[in-house]
């Protein structure tokens, strides 16, 4: 396998010692099938075991390593390094606070994500669970109806390139835009009004600027942008239709 | 002075078996509280990974007899038949809820859920969702998780200690990673969840977070570890990463073969019959070894390996069912699995034993349970079945959640201020640890060395020689880990000190399997000597028990529960 030598500049930030973050250096040896992953690995086991990343998969399924790569994010699990020169800079995900080095706050995007309400709502019943027991009945159809956007493995990536999260934080961003849509989109699913005057409030798909940016980075093709267009669509047929129905929506809208 | 919470149940791992316990106290009783404590974002867990199907009996040519004489016999005779009765009973009830909850299934035409054919199982009893099926599983059950605001996540907190007193568990201590601070979490049940310790080899199918902290929590509370010598090769593994090739490639039509383009499970007897590439994991992956010894193999950068090939299912086939696996060999090897096949390796991928429980997910230690891949429950045996680790996550996962509610229910809080001082120092003894420069020791080093050993001594093929000298090699490590230089002395987010403490527990997991190895001394599912080639029912149908002793680990044997199937020769 061919080793060559490769510069990292990685951002480095400790609350208890730094004022701002500052970059630091590593010139390391890196194999010709590394990914960026790899060598960041590489500098925490065997030059610099201060440098703190999160990682796990090493798949591209945990969704733990998302960073930005000379300048874009990326999931350096799944990105090769041999697609960079010689040197390569490395970065906390943007639009995120930064909690140590490579590593940021995801707590703000938890709260997001529980708002779309990402569980099965039933109308009638208070519980998703079938009564009588068994499975709902779904078609192969109707499951490809949501299924792309059951896909999202939450690795911020398309928070981080999002121009409306980069200037209002508050945005409900692609991921959970898409999450929300999701279930609204399940056949087994009856929630959709209530996500719809969650979608209609400040902050959410009226936001989206559909700048795109979020479908362009999304390392699973969830296409997070078309989710957004589709939501704000269904939200404004939904709408349109309590307008004229006030108690409730049309059956099978 | 370290914080103080309280709740009615903890649960240490926020995976498939950890979430599913939750959900079962919480619906159980709406007013209790649990904490789900997890050193990840409950999302990032390792059950993400898995990735071919779960299995629960759910077509009208199978039976429940039929899946369970499939365990019992992949198990190698092993299985705790008790256990594997309630399992396949309780599996597709337990696949059904978590259809309920959003789980995206693949579909037959008719709208029931679709089955796929798995190693070992002799109809198409696997449920999937595409071939992400961990993936789907723990995103359902995490989102379904939300619903309910009597779980209480502690969310990048590391557990370091079991908090024990007046003879139960009613807390444990944890190092809040964001912060650097020691929290007391107390409860009335505790239910570890953490899943495996794949990273003591070092080449596995297992993400870095595998580390074996519950079973290693477990173990040095006084709780056997069972049959820790049984260690799950999967015959499909990148070479290189370990990375998983889902056996559904297998279920959906592949086929292996050798350098010369044979298949070599049919031209060869490896003992899977007519089963062939559906034969059971353990007999693959040995004859995949003896396919190199025999000179058939390919060589590549990273060793000796053979081909799985999927070019005659064709580009719609591996779309519709594949996806992943398409992806990972374009990404991973270079390679388009629709054209070409895809290079492969045994690579250890699962733990059979793990923490001793009863068929209530309860251990030795009261208000102690135990769940998922941590846990030996004694499903899996000797050899388990792929498929059925995914539904053993929700099935023992929902009773640990139960019963560690009755529990929680009918007992005492314990004293605060023993268990706070316990918390007390565990965090001075972390405190001290951060930034330490006692010794010259490097965590990386011993790491690797411990790697080297394992895969040495406990790999497919064992012999009594080659596991003593993994014991040795592993004896010197625990005191060298004791001595370490650190670098880091910062309390904000220091993944070092989260290092180093991993290290210790993986030390005392692979001191576990390689004593527990070594006492076998026959081949029983995945446990192949060379020098005891068959097996010895008359001496070793028992499970090991593995104690946590300061000198070394003490063995003890456990019977086997057989009322149902008689041990027969495992034939294919």
């Amino acid at each position: 396998m061919s080793e060559t030598k490769k510069k990292f500049v990685i951002t480095r930030f400790d609350p208890e010692k730094d004022e701002s973050p500052r970059t630091q250096e590593y010139e390391i040896p890196v194999q010709g099938d590394w990914k960026v992953l790899d060598a960041i690995n590489y500098i925490k086991d065997e030059v610099d075991p201060s440098v703190c990343h999160r990682w796990s998969c090493r798949m591209a399924v945990c969704g733990s390593c998302g960073m930005m790569v000379d300048g874009e994010p990326k999931l350096t699990c799944k990105t090769s390094l041999a697609e960079y020169g010689d040197t390569v800079v490395v970065e906390p995900l943007a639009n995120f606070p930064i909690v140590r080095d490579l590593v940021v706050e995801l707590e703000g995007f938890m709260e997001k994500f529980k708002r779309v309400k990402p569980w099965v709502v039933r109308a009638k019943e208070q519980a998703a669970e079938k009564s009588g027991g068994g499975t709902y009945a779904q078609s192969p159809e109707e499951l490809a109806e949501f299924k792309k956007f059951s896909m999202c493995i939450n690795c911020m990536l398309c928070y981080a390139a999002c121009p409306v999260v980069a200037n209002e934080g508050e945005f409900l961003g692609p991921a959970a835009i898409a999450l929300g849509h999701r279930y609204n989109l399940d056949s087994r699913d009856e929630g959709e009004s209530e996500r719809n005057e969650i979608f209609r409030g400040e902050g959410t798909i009226y936001s989206c600027s559909f700048a795109h940016e979020c479908s362009e980075v999304c390392p699973k093709n969830v296409d997070p942008a078309a989710a957004i267009n589709q939501a704000k669509f269904s939200a404004l047929i939904d709408w349109a239709q309590n307008l004229v129905l006030p108690k409730g929506r049309a059956g099978g809208a | 002075m370290v914080e103080v919470s309280r709740h009615d149940i903890i649960i240490v791992g926020g995976g498939g078996a950890g979430l599913r316990a939750a959900i079962a106290a919480a619906t159980a009783d709406p007013s209790a509280s649990i904490a789900l404590v997890s050193k990840v974002y409950p999302m990032r867990s390792h059950t993400v990974s898995a990735e071919g199907g779960a299995a629960g009996v759910a077509r009208e040519d199978d039976s429940l007899e039929m899946h369970g004489q499939d365990t019992v016999k992949g198990s190698d005779f092993l299985g705790d038949q008790d256990v594997i009765e309630y399992f396949v009973e309780q599996a597709p009830k337990e696949l059904a809820l978590l259809e309920n909850w959003g789980c995206p299934w693949s579909r037959n035409e008719d709208g029931t859920v679709a089955t796929r054919a798995f190693g070992g199982m002799t109809v198409k009893r696997t449920w999937y969702a595409t071939d992400k099926v961990g993936f789907h599983m723990l995103h359902s059950l995490f989102q379904h998780s939300m619903r309910f605001d009597n779980i209480v996540r502690y969310d990048e907190y590391y557990v370091s200690k079991l908090l024990v007193d007046d003879g139960a568990c009613r807390g444990v201590s944890a190092l809040n990673i964001r912060t650097g601070e020691t929290h007391a979490i107390l409860g009335r049940s505790v239910i570890l969840a953490t899943g495996g310790a794949g990273k003591v080899f070092p080449f596995t199918t297992n993400g870095m977070i595998k580390t074996g902290d519950g079973m290693a929590l477990a173990y040095r509370a006084g709780v056997p570890l069972k049959d820790m010598e049984f260690i799950q090769y999967h015959p499909t593994g990148l070479p290189g990463t370990g990375i998983l090739i889902t056996e559904a490639t297998r279920g959906e039509g592949g086929y292996l073969r050798n350098k010369d383009g044979d298949r070599f499970l049919v031209e060869y007897d490896y003992g899977v019959g007519q089963k062939a590439e559906l034969g059971p994991r353990d007999m693959i992956s040995r004859a995949i070894i003896l396919e190199v010894e025999a000179g058939r193999a390919l060589e590549g950068p990273y060793g000796a390996y053979v081909h799985l090939d999927l070019t005659h299912l064709g580009e719609e086939a591996i779309d519709a069912k594949l996806p992943f696996v398409r992806e990972l060999g374009r990404i991973y090897q270079g390679i388009d699995p629709v054209y070409e096949p895809i290079a492969i390796r045994p690579v250890a991928h699962y733990m059979m034993g793990g923490v001793d429980t009863d068929i209530d997910a309860a251990t030795e230690l009261p208000g102690l349970y135990a769940a998922g891949e941590m846990a030996c429950v004694s499903l899996n045996g000797a050899n388990r079945l792929g498929s059925n680790s995914l539904t053993e996550c929700l099935v023992f996962g929902a009773v640990a959640g139960e019963k560690a509610l009755a529990h929680a229910q009918a007992t005492n809080e314990g004293s605060e201020d023993r268990l706070r001082q316990q918390a007390e120092e565990e965090g001075a003894r972390i405190d001290a640890l951060r930034g330490s420069t006692n010794g010259s020791e490097k965590i990386s080093a011993i790491r690797r060395e411990m790697n080297t050993a394992m895969e040495t001594g406990c790999g497919v093929f064992r012999d009594q020689e080659s596991m003593a000298a993994t014991i040795a090699a592993l004896a010197p490590l625990k005191p060298r880990a004791q001595q370490l230089a650190l670098s880091d002395s910062s309390k904000v987010f220091n993944t070092e000190i989260i290092a180093a403490l991993e290290l210790t527990n993986m030390l005392d997991v692979a001191e576990a399997i390689a004593v527990s190895a070594h006492s076998r001394k026959e081949s029983r599912g995945a446990h192949t000597c060379r020098d005891f080639t068959t097996r010895d029912d008359q001496q070793y149908l028992y499970h090991t028990l593995c104690y946590h002793e300061p000198s070394a680990p003490r063995l003890s044997k456990k019977d086997v529960r057989l009322d149902h199937w008689e041990p027969v020769e495992r034939k294919y």
